[in-house]
């Protein structure tokens, strides 16, 4: 019981302050490609705590429900859309003993909670009676459907390979020549990943430019911050994702014992290019989007499951 | 099983934690709430019509495609940890073909009509 206590409480600890730290580096890298300094005065060093001031502020920030909102979705969706990255994060191992909760199908655990937070995002998007905000929510929904699917097959593509559901198992069964093997899924799984955060150069559920702030609109204080801290920790869950799956996870020339600090140093590399990509593509038209996921992701994903598939029979 | 226990616990953590912040922006926030503050945002002028407009929806397509590759998805997971089998290995993996194939054969199908361009 006090293991199951204590376990809950460190991966909520490691919820509150990962996102937290990508944040800031997005801050100090988006910052410094851009020719600017960032935050500096906030906490004095190099501006660390400027998301800690950030989320005191919001916290005394008056919490609007328009009138003709639909009150008790409207409010819910922000935790709807948080906790499912919360439940992701405690089935990812950093290491085959660092890992929140032991799950046996921790794969399509991950996979089931993550379709989870498009629920919030959809709630948000109609609940919110604005026009804007439905826009964005159809939009978010369209984006999300579709990009669900080469990003689940990318990772049927690793489970194949590694004949096993378990992310411990996946990461233990990677060997350096998965890297070339497993490209085009890693590849495509970047990709969707990206899309599923909503991120630029996905952005469209959110385009300012056109829809004001798509399903975030009418959403103020709090409330907005939850929908701003379940983007960090997306990015946390699927850079980590994608450390394990694609990139070894723990395998590295350090001892066995710190394994856990190779997955983080992974992780934070990928959560870095997604930053990176951010700050130099610009926003896909929604055509785009959809034809990208459709005309090219999905084929060369099932094309990676063949190639996959294929040579497991061949190397058996 | 302890397994499902510890994420169980997980969730729980989650739901004390936006429990716990919203108690906190209770005590912290101020609340004035007037009706001008209230009316739904549509870029300063006076809410027309409805809020939830009517739009046309050309999206359904695809997800009418989601769910026919996500039921093709749901099966590759049980075939990815029998793969290895030496008893079902080849015979499965041709079988498996024949499947993805005919999901193929559908995506084609929607592309040749045309659903994958935008109207």
């Amino acid at each position: 019981m006090l293991e199951v206590v204590l376990r809950a409480a460190a991966v909520l600890a490691a919820f509150l302050v990962l996102p937290l730290l990508v944040g800031q580096t997005e801050h100090k890298v988006m910052a410094h490609m851009q020719g600017r300094l960032g935050p500096m005065y906030a906490g004095g060093f190099h501006g660390w705590a400027q998301l800690v001031a950030d989320g005191v502020k919001f916290v005394q920030k008056e919490d609007v429900t328009p009138a003709r909102a639909d009150r008790w979705v409207f409010r819910l969706a922000p935790a709807v859309a948080l906790l499912p990255y919360l439940v992701a994060l405690a089935v990812i191992p950093l290491s085959p003993s660092v890992v929140g909760a032991q799950v046996d199908a921790s794969v399509l655990l991950v996979l089931a909670v993550m379709g989870v937070g498009i629920v919030g995002t959809l709630m948000a998007g109609w609940a919110s009676a604005n026009k804007y905000s439905l826009l964005g929510g159809m939009r978010a929904a369209a984006q999300l459907v579709s990009y669900e699917l080469p990003m689940v097959l990318a990772v049927a593509s690793v489970a194949l390979a590694a004949g096993t559901l378990s992310l411990t198992g996946i990461a233990a069964a990677w060997r350096p020549w998965w890297l070339l093997w497993q490209l085009p899924g890693a590849l495509v799984f970047l990709v969707s990943a990206l899309a599923e955060l909503q991120r630029p150069p996905f952005d469209m559920p959110v385009a300012d430019s056109e829809i004001v702030f798509g399903v975030f609109t009418e959403y103020t204080g709090l409330r907005f911050a939850f929908f701003l801290l379940a983007e960090y920790a997306g990015i946390v869950v699927l850079s980590l994702l994608f450390a394990v799956l694609f990139l070894g996870g723990w395998a590295g020339p350090l001892p066995d014992v710190l394994g856990w600090l190779w997955t983080l140093l992974k992780g934070f590399a990928v959560a870095v290019v997604v930053i990176w990509l951010r700050v130099s593509w610009p926003r896909l038209r929604e055509d785009q989007l959809q034809r990208l996921a459709w005309v090219w992701l999905v084929p060369i994903a099932l094309v990676q499951l063949a190639v996959t598939s294929v040579v497991v029979v061949a190397t058996r | 099983m302890a397994g499902y226990v510890t994420v169980a616990a997980v969730l729980a953590a989650g739901v004390l934690l936006v429990t716990a912040a919203m108690v906190a922006r209770r005590l912290l926030a101020p609340r004035a709430p007037v009706p001008a503050k209230l009316t739904t945002y549509e870029s300063g002028v006076d809410p027309v019509g409805e809020g939830w407009a009517q739009t046309k929806v050309r999206y359904f397509v695809y997800s009418f495609l989601y769910v026919v590759f996500a039921v093709d998805a749901v099966y590759l997971f049980p075939w990815a940890t029998v793969l290895r089998d030496a008893r079902l290995g080849g015979a499965s993996l041709v079988e498996m073909g024949i499947f993805v194939a005919l999901v193929v054969l559908g995506l084609g199908h929607a592309a040749r009509r045309g659903l994958l361009r935008w109207m």
